[in-house]
């Protein structure tokens, strides 16, 4: 490829190759201050690239592929290029990762313990995560939680955290740098939120879970406590690898749920979320 | 008719977590995972002692547990399940 980056982010090296030097230089911005794979051998490989020779200059589209792939991945406009290496990065390590279980969660870490949020998009787990980090708490990522398969501690992932639409003035209002911001994605308008240096500096650093939540952004406040097995249920279906695993998964995960507690919040606005989940925390 | 006689891998071929009220099996040759309510984990046990009839796994059960009924139609429905799951098979 004719530009490319290298970029070591918690567990998972990355080498980024693209046809077009601009999403390489957004995340050369973006990822300024991570340290790169050692010996420069990446894990997983991304490839931005036209799907056709002439859409490098026409029209210019970019198509993501690497490793792994997903034979129906719709291309982005070049404008959206950093969303494409973005997205390059979460499909290389969903499809590829083998070494932890993966879970789609956010997680931030306080006391040396870990806080879990599980939910799909929408759900708030990034944006909550990030207004904590803001607080105080260590962010260790807002996309995917790296499960040890030997102890249950989780592992730092901490890539730029990805907000969306609403989320971006949230986390202005709270006093958070967030930049670039894209407009008009498939997915909204998405900024990104630079963790500070020394979550990024802290990345190889694990700790066990304490708390699992379940927010719904926008709902009435409640808190209802969660049933290991349907905290496992939910948890396979918002795992990765967790088929892949086979055993080791299994066991990883019925580990995390009978050691650490699993609660459903709803919480209408931010401010109500991040006060539920500090009462939460001091109560788990 | 004849009852159905049923067999099961043996107990080495699963992984059981009792989670809550539901037990978490993980099937070793499928490589599948199966959330299972009682008395479904006891019947698997019950048939490692080898292949048997509803009458049989009973009468297994009730050295084990106290049993209230005959509890032989429930323990068919109970082996379909297990069946269709690929946990158990008729021989």
């Amino acid at each position: 490829m004719r530009h490319r980056h290298s970029v070591k982010v918690g567990p998972v090296g990355f080498r980024i190759g693209s046809a077009w030097r601009g999403p390489v230089a957004a995340l050369h911005s973006l990822y300024a201050d991570y340290p790169t794979p050692e010996d420069d051998i990446p894990d997983l490989t991304v490839r931005l690239y036209p799907e056709r020779p002439w859409r490098r200059w026409l029209r210019p589209s970019v198509a993501i592929s690497g490793d792994y792939w997903l034979p129906d991945a719709a291309p982005l406009p070049l404008a959206q290029g950093l969303l494409a290496a973005e997205m390059g990065m979460n499909l290389q390590v969903a499809l590829g990762w083998r070494r932890h279980l993966l879970l789609h969660c956010s997680a931030v870490e306080r006391d040396g313990r870990v806080l879990l949020m599980s939910g799909a998009s929408g759900s708030g787990k990034s944006t909550l995560a990030t207004l904590l980090a803001l607080a105080g708490w260590r962010f260790l990522g807002d996309e995917f939680a790296f499960v040890s398969l030997d102890d249950g501690s989780v592992y730092p992932f901490p890539r730029a955290a990805s907000l969306k639409n609403e989320a971006v003035a949230a986390v202005r209002a709270a006093g958070g740098v967030v930049g670039p911001v894209l407009e008009d994605t498939p997915k909204g308008r998405i900024g990104y939120w630079r963790p500070p240096a020394h979550a990024i500096a802290r990345m190889a650093e694990a700790a066990p879970p304490r708390l699992l939540l379940f927010p719904r952004f926008g709902a009435p406040e409640s808190v209802e406590a969660m049933a290991p097995s349907e905290a496992f249920v939910r948890l396979t279906q918002a795992s990765t690898n967790y088929v892949a695993l086979g055993q080791a998964g299994f066991s990883a995960l019925t580990r995390l749920v009978q050691t650490v507690p699993a609660l459903a919040i709803g919480y209408p606005d931010s401010a109500t979320g991040l006060a539920m989940v500090d009462r939460l925390w001091g109560e788990a | 008719m004849t009852s159905p006689v049923y067999a099961a891998d043996p107990p080495a071929a699963r992984v059981a977590v009792a989670l809550d009220a539901l037990v978490a099996v993980y099937h070793r040759p499928s490589g599948a995972t199966h959330l299972l309510a009682a008395p479904s984990p006891e019947l698997l046990d019950a048939l490692a002692a080898g292949p048997a009839d509803a009458v049989t796994l009973r009468d297994r059960l009730a050295a084990l547990y106290d049993l209230e009924g005959d509890g032989t139609a429930m323990i068919d429905a109970r082996m379909e399940e297990l069946i269709v799951a690929g946990l158990a098979w008729r021989i």
